[in-house]
């Protein structure tokens, strides 16, 4: 073996620009698939942080009747903090949060919007519930940058609210907005304000009631209080892991097109070569390889190609690739699009990523530089020593 | 077989098919060659001369008949066998040199050593020694594009020679070459037969080869016409 790596390694070399146009189209698609596969889990990798960090925690207990998706269900979805939680939710590692529809007015328009109650001494998401404290008086709300854009609603506006209590007795006041965060998840973001949770319970008469808890660790999804189901964070990471793998399913197709042009150069390389070497087929059998060292040798020279261009890749490709990791991808307004995408991915390259599309690409590639050198086992040796086409 | 021959073939026939249908290229070869022989295989086109320098070569099998190489039969040797009888025993020199274009003139002599699991030292020594003897240590590292048909000659000689094989097989040497370069390239294999005693068999129509062979055997039509011993 040690000697045909070093034969086709110098057969290889010694076929100069015939070797380098392949190595370079390899390297290139070597490069793009990384770099497509990268960006893909760079946005898989933000969109999970963003969503466990602004949104989900480490699961979330669902009152029974609450579903997200059924605005209607949102009246009957609410029920007392269950006890075994006081602790939790008293040491701020359980966000509360009680939903209701209810209509906003800001510059004198209309919005159907949600309203979110949630405890100010939470810490288990980043939205900054703690400024309601700082508000002594009225009902603070907390909005998000994209809800803010798109109402033309800014720090310290007065907005009428109107919402409806348990009983159904429409009801009105002001709130005034203390903060705008800035987040990447549109889910807590568009249509929807939040406000202290104790001012919500109050404005319901929902007294020690709310509809989600979202909780720190995932050590408590142990306990179901009865009236209540566990959403684990894997569950409701559900909808971006399939968009994730939609869109992958989309980036396979790049790679096939892609790694079959590199494919197509290297069978059609190996194709000429075999008929063009054939005196030289000929001279490695008379010198005394066997037949099958000569298909090993055919075979490895088109192996190596894809080592070439793994090595090609890393000269070129490191640097680019690590340059877009620091600078990240621009996508402006690209969360407009209702999923949890940032203005700027950053490509994530993990190792397992890199030795996936390597072992990818020199497998497809030997299999591919096997396939037209099995001739050569089927060659008459006097014949290749004249050159004869056979 | 006797064993004092290096070759004996008894009744060798060779068949192919072709789209004329078969057709016979040796039709009932007896030959035995002896250690050291400097003989010719003439003949005019198709009268076999490649073809019994192949199976001696083990590069074909016979049809028919026996054909023993060093003690082995050719036509009972599997691929592999037939692999290390060339590899180790057998130099080939042929018509166009065949010389692997992108190697060195070095790393062409090399080429067969790599095969016997030589070390470094000892492939650089016998490469060396195989240039120097043939003149060529001055182009080492050339390839064989920058050399003249009589310099890829000797390199394919020296190729054939370096790792001392007891026959080597030349299929037309000098058919490429000019008269001079003929001279030289003959006199370096009588030179090589004397000192080293390795047994040569060329086949060719070349009258300046004939010049030089110890026996010539005349084929026609695939049988041997004559068989003479014209100097000892």
């Amino acid at each position: 073996m040690k000697l045909l790596f070093k034969l086709a390694a110098r057969n290889l070399l010694g076929a100069g620009r015939r070797t380098w146009l392949n190595v370079i189209v390899l390297s290139f698609s070597f490069i793009v698939i990384i770099w497509h596969k990268g960006i893909l889990d760079g946005w898989d990798r933000q969109a999970r942080n963003d969503m466990i960090n602004w949104e989900i925690g480490s699961g979330q207990f669902w009152q029974s009747s609450y579903d997200p998706y059924d605005p209607f269900s949102l009246t009957e979805a609410h029920s007392t903090i269950p006890s075994e939680f006081d602790t939790i939710v008293k040491n701020g590692h359980m966000a509360v949060i009680l939903v209701t529809q209810g209509t906003l007015y800001p510059s004198g328009r209309i919005r159907s919007i949600l309203i979110k109650g949630i405890n100010p001494e939470q810490k288990v998401i980043r939205i900054p519930s703690s400024l309601f404290n700082n508000q002594k008086e009225g009902i603070p709300a907390i909005i998000g940058k994209k809800m803010a854009t798109e109402n033309g609603i800014r720090v310290g506006d007065a907005i009428t609210l109107r919402w409806r209590d348990i009983h159904g007795t429409f009801d009105a006041n002001e709130i005034k907005v203390v903060s705008i965060f800035d987040s990447n998840v549109p889910e807590i973001d568009a249509g929807q304000i939040w406000i202290p949770l104790p001012a919500l319970q109050k404005m319901l008469n929902m007294s020690g009631e709310a509809t989600i808890l979202v909780s720190k660790s995932a050590e408590v999804s142990k306990i179901v209080p009865s009236g209540w189901k566990f959403k684990s964070s894997e569950n409701l990471l559900q909808s971006i892991t399939d968009i994730i793998k939609m869109k992958s399913a989309g980036g396979y197709v790049l790679y096939i097109i892609l790694l079959s042009l590199a494919m197509l150069a290297i069978f059609d390389t190996q194709v000429l070569s075999i008929f063009r070497r054939q005196k030289e087929i000929g001279t490695y059998i008379a010198l005394g390889m066997t037949r099958v060292q000569v298909v090993g040798l055919f075979t490895l020279e088109g192996s190596l190609v894809s080592v070439l261009a793994s090595l090609l890749a890393a000269i070129y490709g490191i640097p680019l690739l690590a340059l877009q990791a620091s600078r990240g991808m621009s996508l402006q307004g690209a969360s407009d699009y209702g999923v949890a995408l940032a203005d700027k991915i950053f490509p994530f390259y993990s190792l397992g990523l890199i030795l996936t599309t390597l072992i990818l690409i020199i497998v497809t590639t030997t299999i591919v530089s096997f396939l037209p050198s099995r001739r050569i086992a089927k060659m008459n040796p006097t014949e290749a020593l004249r050159g004869k086409l056979q | 077989m006797n064993n004092q021959y290096i070759i004996s073939i008894e009744g060798l026939k060779k068949h192919f098919l072709t789209s004329g249908g078969k057709f016979t290229a040796l039709n009932g070869i007896d030959l035995n060659i002896r250690k050291s022989e400097f003989t010719g295989i003439v003949g005019p086109s198709g009268s076999g001369k490649t073809t019994l320098l192949n199976i001696i070569g083990s590069l074909d099998s016979p049809s028919e008949g026996k054909a023993f190489v060093l003690g082995r039969s050719i036509g009972d040797l599997n691929v592999k066998q037939a692999a290390l009888l060339r590899r180790s025993q057998l130099g080939f020199i042929f018509q166009s040199y065949n010389l692997l274009p992108v190697y060195t003139v070095f790393e062409n002599v090399e080429f067969p050593l790599l095969l016997m699991n030589l070390t470094d030292l000892q492939r650089k020594k016998m490469v060396m020694d195989s240039l120097d003897w043939l003149g060529l240590s001055d182009k080492v590292k050339s390839k064989p594009a920058q050399l003249s048909g009589g310099e890829s000659q000797r390199v394919a000689i020296a190729r054939a020679m370096v790792k001392k094989p007891q026959i080597i097989l030349a299929d037309e040497p000098t058919a490429n070459l000019d008269a001079s370069n003929s001279h030289n390239i003959l006199k370096m294999m009588v030179r090589l037969n004397e000192e080293f005693g390795t047994t040569f068999i060329f086949a060719t129509h070349d009258e300046k080869v004939i010049g030089y062979l110890k026996r010539k055997i005349t084929l026609v039509d695939g049988k041997i016409a004559t068989d003479e011993t014209i100097r000892n």
